[in-house]
């Protein structure tokens, strides 16, 4: 099988499962006690929010750990949102995570201001129309870094400098949970910043919530007060070590990563682009992560493509699926534009960091081959 | 050979597809995503309901057989709920699992067998496909009792040529049995007996839900034409119905006749339920026309009684009661389905 799903979810890099496993074991103990067992699994979670605060530039107090990249999008914007201020609104994009735009829709609901900012054919925000759908009713601004579906990449670092010279007091979050953690993705600007460890080598139920000293938020989860109040809970210790050391290794194979498995994708997508000349690439002309791939091929519907690559051993994407496994319509792509037709031709292969050339030119032969045979 | 098996996450077709891997074929499991929502629900949001899915899948899984949901939500919505809304709200009495078996299962998803790389499509029914020498004879289940042919009776070469149903050929205490010793977890599934789509509740409560402009109110009139009553919407009433009229006369009185254009429903005694004649329309034959003497089955589960066909006029041997405009009628010979056509007008 060539796996060439990565955006859903990748490999745990070598070590990370050996670093988690000792407090699966022997070091067993809920970090919030006095006594000795406890101790050594609170030093543990202490080291690895450390050494995740440092890979960020960020202050340990400052990293929430949670169950993942859907909690902590949930806290941040909830967490702004019912934080008691005057200002309870959110402002966030029409191609966000559903993580978000669920969050979004249920203070909606509850009668907070919303404003959903929508995207070019490029699926790019205008700056511009961003920090004009603020106002004072606005506690929180949220837009991801990259696109699960397109790869597509907001300049973060350029929209929350201009929320945060013309429009000051409110909050910017990111969902950078797609985005493959770099040393400048945490700049000054932000607040709140969203990751999850398995999209970059880590386990599964692992995520951060990076919160500003100093930002208020109202918890979603309440109970025993563990992470600073911030999220109650017993802290799952070997989730928050799996996290730390994923995120090293991560970024120590930074550099490597965006030059192969960009140079691999690009690649791909030529390949495939010479065989099939009505090829269009979704998001194609807007910067993109180097791991995302997201085709449209005219006339063949995402389902039968997807059944027949699954068939001969390539395992791709809709982008978006429903729970049971049927392809849903994609909002991103609709939000882009694109009909509800051209929607369903779209497939996204994702490429991660076991990829290697060889499997993705034989995918691309494979994906070719199947479309000749659907068309 | 390379098999397409429909699971619907029932023990029929998971034995269907147990069968079919035992016999040694290469075989690809599908569910079909019809509907969105639980108790017929229109979604806000998210998917269907996952429970019967998910035992196809686990069934799948144990079965070691790849296995995927194909969304056919658009082609069902407008293939069938809305027909059979529209049925409802025009007087007729429809048969939505027939209408799905037309368009959806025998139709859309027969013509993608080339795209799974399969030679046949198989399914769970209870019902036969018989090689007879270059021709295909469709005939009821071994078990009587639990025969499906009534609804497959539109099926023609075309689709018998590359259909089969592996658990016709036994009963329903055997597919159970074969489905224990494999410990397929749908082996003690109770059956479902209700409209998929509808649910649990009753078909009436959708159909406001879904078409509350089907619901117009009208008068209920005696065959003299007198005004007994009233109703809230001919949608509500079906050939033959008797409880719920909302009138107290001394005899029993039935639903006999149902005119949409002007919303009035008529009610009479039981003999103005006895219907000779039947025009028929969208008739199917398995394979060559037939002409002449039939036995004839005209609802689902109903018993069989002989009739003459000429075109598309049936003519009981016996009136009948309970003929309702928009069923199926399915032509017999002896066990060997002949063909099947759709209620459209009845006479005496």
């Amino acid at each position: 099988m060539i796996y060439l799903d990565h955006a859903a979810t990748t490999p745990m890099r070598p070590g990370v499962w050996d670093a988690m496993a000792p407090f699966a074991g022997e070091r067993f103990g809920n970090p919030s006690g006095i006594h000795g067992v406890s101790r050594r699994a609170k030093d543990a979670l202490e080291e690895a929010r450390e050494r995740v605060a440092a890979r960020l530039g960020a202050k340990p107090s400052e990293i929430v750990f949670t169950s993942g990249g859907t909690e902590s999008d949930n806290l941040a914007i909830k967490g702004a949102a019912m934080s008691g201020g005057s200002r309870r609104g959110v402002v966030t994009v029409a191609t966000e995570h559903e993580a978000v735009l669920s969050s979004v829709e249920f203070l909606e609901r509850l009668g907070h201001p919303v404003r959903r900012v929508g995207v070019d054919h490029n699926g790019l925000v205008d700056p511009q129309e961003l920090v004009d759908a603020i106002d004072e009713t606005t506690a929180v601004v949220s837009v991801m870094a990259v696109n699960n579906e397109t790869g597509v990449t907001q300049d973060v670092v350029r929209l929350a400098r201009l929320v945060a010279e013309q429009r000051p007091a409110v909050l910017f979050h990111t969902d950078a949970i797609q985005a493959h953690p770099t040393p400048g993705l945490l700049t000054d600007d932000l607040h709140l910043l969203s990751l999850s460890a398995h999209k970059f080598g880590g386990p599964k139920g692992s995520g951060v919530l990076f919160v500003r000293d100093g930002v208020r938020l109202e918890p979603v989860i309440h109970g025993g007060g563990q992470e600073a109040g911030r999220r109650s809970g017993t802290t799952d210790v070997a989730a928050a070590v799996g996290f730390a050391t994923a995120l090293d290794l991560a970024a120590e194979d930074h550099s490597r990563f965006v030059a192969t498995v960009g140079g691999i994708r690009d690649d791909f997508e030529k390949l495939v682009a010479d065989a099939i000349p009505d090829l269009v690439i979704n998001g194609g002309d807007a910067p993109r992560s180097p791991q995302h791939s997201n085709l449209r091929i005219p006339g063949v519907r995402n389902e039968s493509l997807l059944i027949r690559l699954d068939r001969a051993g390539v395992a791709a994407s809709a982008g978006s699926a429903c729970q049971s496994g049927a392809p849903s319509v994609s909002h991103v792509l609709a939000a882009m534009g694109l009909t509800r037709e051209q929607v369903r031709e779209s497939v996204r292969f994702s490429f991660g960091w076991t990829t290697t050339q060889d499997e993705a030119r034989e995918a691309a032969g494979i994906l070719v081959d199947a479309v000749e045979a659907l068309r | 050979m390379r098999v397409l098996v429909a699971m619907s996450g029932g023990v029929d077709s998971s034995v269907a597809a147990a069968l079919m891997t035992q016999a040694g074929h290469d075989v690809v499991g599908v569910t079909l995503k019809l509907w969105s929502g639980p108790d017929g629900e229109m979604p806000t949001a998210g998917c269907c309901t996952l429970s019967d899915s998910e035992d196809a899948r686990r069934v799948a899984a144990t079965l070691g057989i790849p296995y995927y949901v194909l969304d056919y939500t658009e082609e069902f919505k407008d293939g069938v709920v809305e027909r059979f809304v529209g049925d409802y709200a025009s007087g007729r009495t429809p048969n939505p699992c027939i209408e799905c078996n037309r368009t959806v299962k025998f139709d859309r998803l027969l013509s993608r067998l080339p795209e799974f790389d399969c030679d046949l499509l198989v399914t769970g029914h209870h019902a036969r496909v018989i090689d007879c020498g270059g021709v295909w004879e469709l005939r009821r289940g071994t078990d009587r009792a639990k025969d499906q042919s009534y609804v497959l009776s539109m099926l023609t070469q075309r689709e018998l040529a590359v259909t089969r149903f592996p658990v016709g050929e036994m009963t329903k205490a055997d597919v159970r049995r074969i489905a224990a010793d494999l410990g397929l977890r749908t082996a003690h599934k109770p059956e479902s007996m209700d409209i998929c789509f509808v649910g649990q509740g009753d078909y009436r409560g959708f159909l406001r839900k879904t078409a509350p402009e089907a619901f117009v109110p009208g008068s209920i009139v005696d065959t003299t034409g007198e005004v007994v009553g009233r109703h809230d919407g001919v949608a509500d009433f079906t050939i033959g119905q008797r409880r719920g009229l909302g009138v107290a006369v001394g005899e029993p009185r039935y639903v006999v006749d149902i005119d949409p254009t002007t919303s009035t429903v008529v009610i009479g005694p039981r003999r103005h339920l006895r219907v000779g004649t039947v025009g028929l329309r969208d008739v199917t034959f398995t394979d060559a026309p037939v002409e002449g003497g039939v036995t004839v089955q005209y609802r689902a589960h109903g018993e069989v009684v002989p009739a003459v066909l000429a075109g598309s006029t049936l003519v009981f041997e016996e009136p009948q009661e309970g003929v309702a405009p928009g069923q199926t009628v399915a032509f017999y010979a002896d066990d060997t389905v002949l063909g099947g056509g759709v209620i459209a007008s009845t006479g005496r």
